[in-house]
């Protein structure tokens, strides 16, 4: 009986789990994009409600039509027409990749728009709050409240009309058609653009609703509990393989019942309940991910005429001249010698501190190079990886007293090895399917492990001493800067050999045809394995590397998961397989934030300087804040992983190509025009000199 | 017979109620060249796929050089001695013509690991550039060995499958319809490699083909498939006569 109220009680969040599921499976099976940015989507209507309820006192009716029948919808036809309509033929990284940025992007922008103060106490959509009496019988032995009826009775209505809609409209046929395949639907006069944008809009509705539902369920409105929502939503879709949408509903309301009973009935003291609750999502979209039969097999979105036209053949390489080559590498030796030198002279403490952060993370970005670019898997939990190495670093430091470098080489091994457990059931998932297990992973992660004083030592982070090198001593940030200069340099060579030798061949074979890879005998899970468990044990010198810039093995401060997201949506925008894209990301990452806080500073200060200017200046220099420098560094990184369908070998290294090429052509039209007048060709008519 | 170099027993494979091969037994013999036929949705693609292990049979057994490869993944029945071409071209993307070789050459030898990519930077050796140039001499590919795989024209990319194939040095050579898509010179081009391979190399080659005149002079033995069950098997030019033959495949009426 206990148990059956418990299993009540998680109904209506199982509902809005489902309600999110099925929102996923329908933009995933119209316009195959798997949209991360989901969440997001759920928090600019569940804050649109807030602020027209709360701040500006509309009645509900109107509140909930405005935030959930118009902003949202609005939202999903401009990211549909504006960025997915043109993703239709991309690959499915290019589209999960866009997917990222806008996960972050989206909740920053509307910090913008609405402002980042604390949204306590979101309103339900329901007029009463406490138990209703007419609703449950004197002396019932459980109940639930008003607001968590309105959420099955919500979803009741959804799912009634979603079942009209696929059945018995036409709308609904041809939704089904062109989840099918959409170039069948197109050929048989099927416009599936139409389609594909009433699905997104429709997908938008079912988050924005189950947004503004689950809202009152939180303390104050924050994306990150709507993001951990999603997680459980993904869990429920991939219950449902993806497609089915009655099974990925039941798989929604499963999991909101499977975790109030867990919440029930495990007892509350233990660390390890304290850890499982939150993380139950994860955990089950991980184990799912491992163990739903089907997942392993099925390759991305099956179209019966996927075969018809070969794919879009990937840009074409062009071996570049020795001369360009040998220029380039000159070119690039002389200008990062200028910039240690700079860095060594000019920069002052704090500037001096973020280069060398910035370098720091190169490192980690470089373990993206092997995993993501080289190995083709979208890892989203290099920042756990990172955090490894640096928590193992701290502990056997402060455990033995080892000295600072040991434990650095400690820190790789055991990332490494954590990546490679990790990496033998994931590395058999496809694209999307291994990018979730790895973001399962690091949720789990970070909720169930970070917290455990053997793991991280506690609340209070471990600090970590800057080494003593010889007669070096790096807690001076210039010898400091030298020493990870020389450790970047080392991992870049690490790296540049395994993507020129048989590892990167290997990999770069599988990467593009899995088939012919395994025709010719190259194992293609060992070869991922590898790659990951590599991969795994870079980020963990990174990570080793952070806590020593640091001086502290903090989670909080370096690798806390989404930071993780916008590590790999900056590498990958700027070129997934490039040292120079590793290096520039990770600089720019510290150093782009830092140089907008003082732009957006500068007015303010400069008001302060001149109190006489007129007032009109002086109250748009108000409006800017310095704040608004992490929203907006982080709006471009998002933006920019939406480049990422357009180049998809990255920002840095298209600029690259494009100025090589012209570079070679203007030489070589040099060459040509004075080449006949020197040799004189056969045809010249014998004017040789 | 027992020295046949593949030898496939009673292989069903079935598709949710369609059965795509129904107790299909093939063998294959050391250096020979043989080839399966068949009308369009026969089973053949299907036959290659359980033979060569993208997919597993529902029902029977494949023997391949005296030892059983049923349990065997595609790649370690590639490292066992079988290498294929693809009907649909599956070429690495990225890649040169030679880079195609020496990946596929190192994929055999399995030279150069972690250790010697990071201390050595594994670069092409000059055996390896031996072995590979002449394969593409063999093929006649040697002028586009730099050239990017991607840019090359259908029948040049059968080609350089083919090329890869043969660096593995295989017993035997699968050839999945290694002419669709290719002109009358194109064909006869890859014919005349085909036949090269064959007899030079002493390389055994299973030809799934459309095009019954190169068929025809190509192949020492065939075996036709019709609806998933072999209905012929034996020397090509007394198949090729056989009535029910002509009756299934090529359409004939009396």
């Amino acid at each position: 009986m206990q148990l059956l109220e418990y299993a009540i009680r998680g109904i209506p969040t199982g509902c809005v789990f489902a309600l999110l599921a099925v929102g996923l499976v329908l933009t995933y099976k119209t316009s195959g994009v798997f949209n991360l940015a989901y969440a997001g989507q759920a928090y600019v209507s569940a804050i649109v409600y807030y602020e027209l309820r709360k701040e500006l006192e509309w009645p509900l009716v109107a509140a909930g039509v405005v935030s959930i029948l118009v902003v949202a919808p609005l939202i999903g036809l401009l990211l549909e027409r504006v960025l997915f309509r043109y993703l239709r033929s991309a690959g499915s990284m290019a589209k999960l990749v866009t997917s990222l940025g806008l996960l972050i992007a989206i909740p920053e922008i509307a910090k913008l728009v609405f402002g980042s103060e604390t949204r306590k106490n979101p309103p339900p959509l329901w007029w009463v709050r406490r138990t209703d009496e007419w609703l449950w019988p004197e002396g019932a032995t459980f109940v639930l409240d008003a607001g968590q009826v309105a959420t099955i009775v919500s979803t009741l209505v959804v799912v009634v009309g979603l079942v009209i809609l696929f059945r018995s409209t036409n709308l609904g046929l041809r939704m089904r058609a062109v989840v099918e395949s959409p170039r069948l639907a197109e050929l048989s006069g099927v416009d599936s653009e139409r389609v594909s944008m009433a699905a997104w809009m429709l997908s938008s509705v079912l988050a924005g609703l189950a947004g503004v539902l689950i809202a009152p369920l939180f303390a104050s409105l924050n994306p990150f509990d709507l993001f951990t929502l999603l997680v459980a939503a993904l869990a429920a879709t991939v219950f449902g393989g993806l497609s089915s949408i009655p099974l990925t509903f039941v798989g929604g309301i499963l999991l909101g019942v499977l975790q109030a009973v867990l919440a029930g009935t495990l007892p509350t003291d233990s660390v390890l309940t304290n850890g499982l609750r939150p993380s139950l999502p994860f955990v089950v979209l991980f184990l799912l991910l491992l163990f739903r039969p089907g997942l392993r097999s099925t390759r991305e979105l099956v179209d019966p005429l996927a075969t018809v036209d070969a794919p879009p053949p990937p840009p074409v390489v062009r071996a570049r001249p020795q001369w360009v080559a040998t220029s380039a590498r000159v070119f690039g030796v002389v200008v990062s010698l200028v910039a240690l030198l700079v860095s060594w002279f000019a920069l002052d403490q704090y500037w001096l501190g973020l280069a060398i952060s910035g370098l720091v993370l190169s490192v980690t970005m470089m373990s993206l190079i092997v995993v993501v670019g080289m190995g083709g898997m979208l890892s989203l939990c290099q920042a756990a990886l990172a955090a490894i190495g640096a928590f193992a670093l701290a502990q056997v430091v402060e455990a033995s007293g080892a000295p600072v470098v040991v434990g650095l080489v400690v820190g790789i091994l055991v990332a490494a090895a954590v990546g490679a457990l990790l990496a033998v059931p994931v590395v058999r998932l496809d694209g999307v399917y291994l990018a979730l297990a790895t973001l399962a992973f690091a949720l789990m992660f970070q909720s169930i492990f970070v917290p455990l004083s053997w793991v991280s030592g506690g609340a209070v982070p471990i600090s970590v001493p800057r080494p003593v090198i010889g007669p070096l001593d790096l807690s001076d940030d210039r010898y400091f800067l030298v020493f990870v200069v020389v450790c970047v340099i080392a991992t870049a060579l690490v790296v540049i050999r395994l993507r020129e030798g048989t590892t990167g061949r290997f990999l770069q074979a599988l990467q593009t045809s899995d088939v012919a890879a395994a025709s010719i005998g190259i194992d293609g899970p060992r070869a991922r394995v590898v790659a990951f468990t590599i991969a795994a044990g870079i980020a963990g010198f990174g990570g080793g590397l952070a806590a020593i810039d640091l001086g502290q093995a903090s989670y909080e401060a370096s690798f806390p998961y989404i930071i993780g997201l916008v590590w790999v949506a900056l590498l990958v925008s700027a070129g997934a397989r490039s040292i120079q894209a590793a290096v520039l990301s990770g600089l720019f990452f510290f150093l782009f934030p830092a140089l907008l806080d003082k732009l957006f500073a500068f007015p303010g200060n400069w008001v302060e300087t001149n109190p006489d200017a007129p007032s009109w200046v002086a109250s748009i220099a108000d409006t800017i804040q310095p704040t608004w420098a992490q929203s907006v560094a982080f709006i471009l990184f998002g933006i920019g992983a939406i480049t990422y369908a357009k180049h998809p070998e990255g920002s840095i290294e298209a600029q690259t190509t494009a100025s090589v090429n012209a570079l070679v052509r203007r030489v070589e039209a040099r060459n040509a025009a004075r080449e006949p007048a020197r040799v004189g060709g056969p045809g010249t008519g014998g004017t040789t000199p | 017979m027992s020295d046949a170099l593949l030898s496939a027993t009673g292989v069903t494979k079935r598709y949710a109620g369609i059965v795509a091969l129904q107790g299909v037994s093939l063998q294959v013999h050391a250096g020979e060249f043989a080839a399966v036929i068949g009308p369009n949705g026969a089973g053949k693609s299907t036959l290659f796929d359980c033979l060569t292990g993208v997919q597993r049979p529902d029902r029977g057994q494949v023997t391949f050089d005296g030892r059983p490869v049923d349990s065997l993944k595609p790649a370690a029945r590639a490292r066992a001695g079988m290498a294929r071409t693809f009907q649909r071209i599956e070429l690495f993307g990225g890649m040169t013509v030679l880079d195609h070789l020496i990946v596929a050459d190192r994929a055999r030898t399995r030279r150069g690991g972690l250790l010697a990519d990071v201390l050595t930077g594994s670069h092409p050796s000059s055996e390896e550039l031996d072995r590979c140039a002449t394969v593409l001499e063999l093929l006649g590919l040697e002028e586009w060995a730099e050239r990017p795989a991607e840019s090359l024209s259908l029948g040049k990319g059968r080609l350089v499958e083919l090329a890869r194939a043969l660096v593995c040095e295989p017993k035997l050579l699968f050839l999945d319809e290694p002419s669709s898509g290719l002109d009358r010179h194109e064909t006869d081009e890859m014919g005349h490699a085909l036949q090269r391979v064959q007899r030079e190399h002493g390389i055994a080659i299973l030809l799934i083909e459309h095009d019954v005149p190169l068929v025809q002079r190509l192949a020492e033995r065939i075996s036709v498939l019709d609806y998933g069950e072999l209905i012929a098997s034996g020397p090509t030019e007394e198949v090729l006569s056989n009535q029910k033959v002509r009756v299934a495949y090529l359409g004939g009426s009396t």
